[in-house]
């Protein structure tokens, strides 16, 4: 596929975004329509106004950014693991994640504002806890989907717990729980934008450091890259990332793992048009996935992991049959 | 000293691959390091690359151990091909090679003028220009080891290392690279250290010749006084025949079974 290909497929996928935000903007139980969307938009105090500013785009946006933080947390870990089937949920760092989250409102009810720190830190805690469980002169595949797999059900066993005995802690917290974008309002955007920002203007400075470590850590060494040092930035990177996308919308699965997949179909393998197709086609995914939990259903809401796991355990189980058969 | 180990050892899980190796490499030649699976050759080759540390000893470069190089400031003197690559299959021969400019990167900006013309030099160089847009997995084996040489050559280094840079390919690639490496070696005035398992390429490509066993450096000189069946028997445990390539100006060895 020739550059020009390429950015022209990010500009698509751009495109996309910015379509499916209208779209997912008007669709709702009350339909707008296009014009009716601007006007929601632009003129404050017109009817569609009120809704599409108080409750869609909010949980849209919010939407948008957990998919965007999935997506490149998935394309990271992928690339320190160098192993397609990394991502935030396969290796349990969702889990761990949500553990700290689950912690700190039970332990902490009154500091709602340290739920992100909390959750980023965890999720930190539980990637360096694979990686080490998995680190072997350089990452085995096999351990890593393995001790994944324990470490997140581990983490998982404690989080029921929790759910269990202090389920009055958690009433409130709904949409921590089951991994659902219901009742996302400005606070919580605002709450964890900046963690998303930092760790999305992070991703920025590490595509070609990323090239190079792709290459293998011998050769990314006598390239003059200190891979130790930049396995930790990575790392950290990703927790940021996913650490915010669960302080927002808990257990997302899916998308970490689906996006780079489907970016590096569209693009190829280069970082550089990775992360950026990533970032688009990870908002437009979870943005669209939420918008059919909201009507799908006659009464009530799909949450948007219930929708993320239709669509994704299948194509993961492709996946997994293309690689290992 | 310009550039060799210094009483290198290795240790691994306390069992001892390398015992103090001591190697110095001429500017400007091609010296390969032969000996039997398992000495240790490859373990010696990393220690360059700094992904195995040496127990005790250094790898020096001008009179310095590397450590005391920051690592991009190495990477411009020192380049290394590693025996087995890994790398994304879709991406193109130039970008690959474009690869090798990482070192002189400054911290956030793209590829210069000054890259753009080393990348094209080397491409000239390694007879790739013609293809330099094809994707790797459409490459056949010696195509591929010439891009990946190709990339360290635009590292644009004094010293080149490459371990067993000619394993994998059948004998008209392994001829083919040989061949390249030595005319590069040549041309560009590069100091070349290649792990090589065949004796008789050795024997025709080398200027010097060092021959490990046991973790230890069994002998070392030219290929003229290397190859010799009473040596061969000792490290490869093979009897031999020895005949001279009048052609070539190297000695043939022709393996036999130990009787």
């Amino acid at each position: 596929m020739k550059t020009f290909q390429k950015r022209t497929a990010i500009v698509l996928l751009a495109c996309v975004c910015i379509i499916s935000t209208l779209v997912c903007v008007s669709v709702g139980t009350i339909f707008y329509t296009i014009p009716e969307v601007f006007q929601g938009l632009t003129v404050p105090e017109s009817p569609p106004w009120l809704i599409i500013w108080n409750v869609r785009l909010p949980r849209i946006l919010c939407g948008g950014m957990v998919g965007v933080c999935l997506s490149l947390a998935g394309c990271i870990l992928q690339g320190v693991m160098r192993n397609h089937l990394a991502s935030p949920s396969t290796i349990g760092v969702t889990s761990g994640a949500s553990f700290a989250g689950y912690l700190t409102l039970v332990a902490f009810p009154q500091y709602y504002q340290v739920l992100p720190a909390a959750v980023i830190t965890g999720s930190f805690a539980t990637t360096m806890l694979i990686y080490t469980l998995s680190y072997q002169k350089g990452v085995s595949p096999v351990k890593m989907i393995l001790s994944g797999m324990a470490v997140s059900a581990v983490f998982g066993a404690f989080n029921d717990i929790i759910r269990t005995f202090f389920s009055d802690h958690l009433a409130n917290t709904a949409s921590f729980m089951v991994g659902s974008l219901n009742g996302c309002v400005w606070n919580q955007f605002f709450m964890i934008l900046p963690y998303m920002a930092a760790g999305i203007i992070i991703c920025f400075f590490l595509p070609t450091k990323l090239n190079i470590l792709m290459l293998g850590d011998e050769m990314a060494n006598s390239l003059g890259l200190r891979t130790e040092k930049f396995r930790l930035l990575l790392i950290a990177a990703s927790s940021l990332l996913a650490g915010s996308a669960v302080a927002v919308a808990g257990l997302i699965g899916f998308v970490g793992l689906i996006v780079p997949h489907i970016a590096r179909l569209t693009v190829g393998s280069d970082y550089k048009y990775l992360f950026p197709a990533s970032i688009f086609l990870g908002y437009s995914l979870v943005v669209i996935c939420d918008t059919i939990g909201r009507v799908i259903l006659p009464v009530g809401n799909l949450s948007v992991s219930i929708v993320l796991s239709f669509i994704g355990a299948p194509f993961f189980l492709y996946l997994l049959r293309k690689r290992v058969g | 000293m310009y550039f060799g180990f210094q009483n290198i050892s290795i240790t691994y899980k306390k069992h001892p691959i390398l015992e103090n190796i001591n190697m110095e490499f001429a500017k400007g030649r091609l010296t390969t390091i032969i000996g039997p699976n398992g000495c240790g050759k490859s373990s010696l080759l990393k220690t360059v690359s700094r992904v195995v540390s040496p127990s005790a000893g250094a790898v020096i470069f001008q009179d310095k151990p590397i450590q005391e190089y920051a690592p991009k400031e190495l990477a411009k003197k020192i380049a290394y091909l590693p025996q087995i690559h890994t790398s994304p299959k879709d991406i193109t021969i130039w970008t690959l090679v474009s690869y090798g400019r990482y070192p002189y990167k400054k911290f956030a900006s793209g590829l210069v003028e000054q890259d753009y013309l080393a990348i094209e030099e080397t491409l000239l160089l390694t007879g790739l220009k013609s293809i330099e847009h094809r994707l790797l997995n459409s490459l056949s084996g010696g195509e591929l080891q010439r891009a990946w040489i190709a990339m360290t050559i635009c590292q644009q280094s004094e010293i080149l290392l490459l371990d067993e840079p000619i394993t994998y390919l059948d004998v008209g690639y392994q001829v083919e690279v040989l061949e390249l490496i030595r005319e590069l070696g040549k041309r560009l005035k590069i100091t070349v250290i290649m792990v090589l398992h065949d004796i008789n390429f050795t024997a025709r490509y080398s200027d010097f010749v060092y021959v490990l066993k046991d973790g230890r450096v069994y002998n070392y000189g030219t290929p003229d006084e290397i190859i010799d069946g009473k040596k061969m028997k000792e490290v490869f445990h093979i009897g031999s025949q020895i005949i001279f390539d009048e052609k070539n100006c190297c000695p043939v060895i022709i393996p036999e079974k130990l009787t």
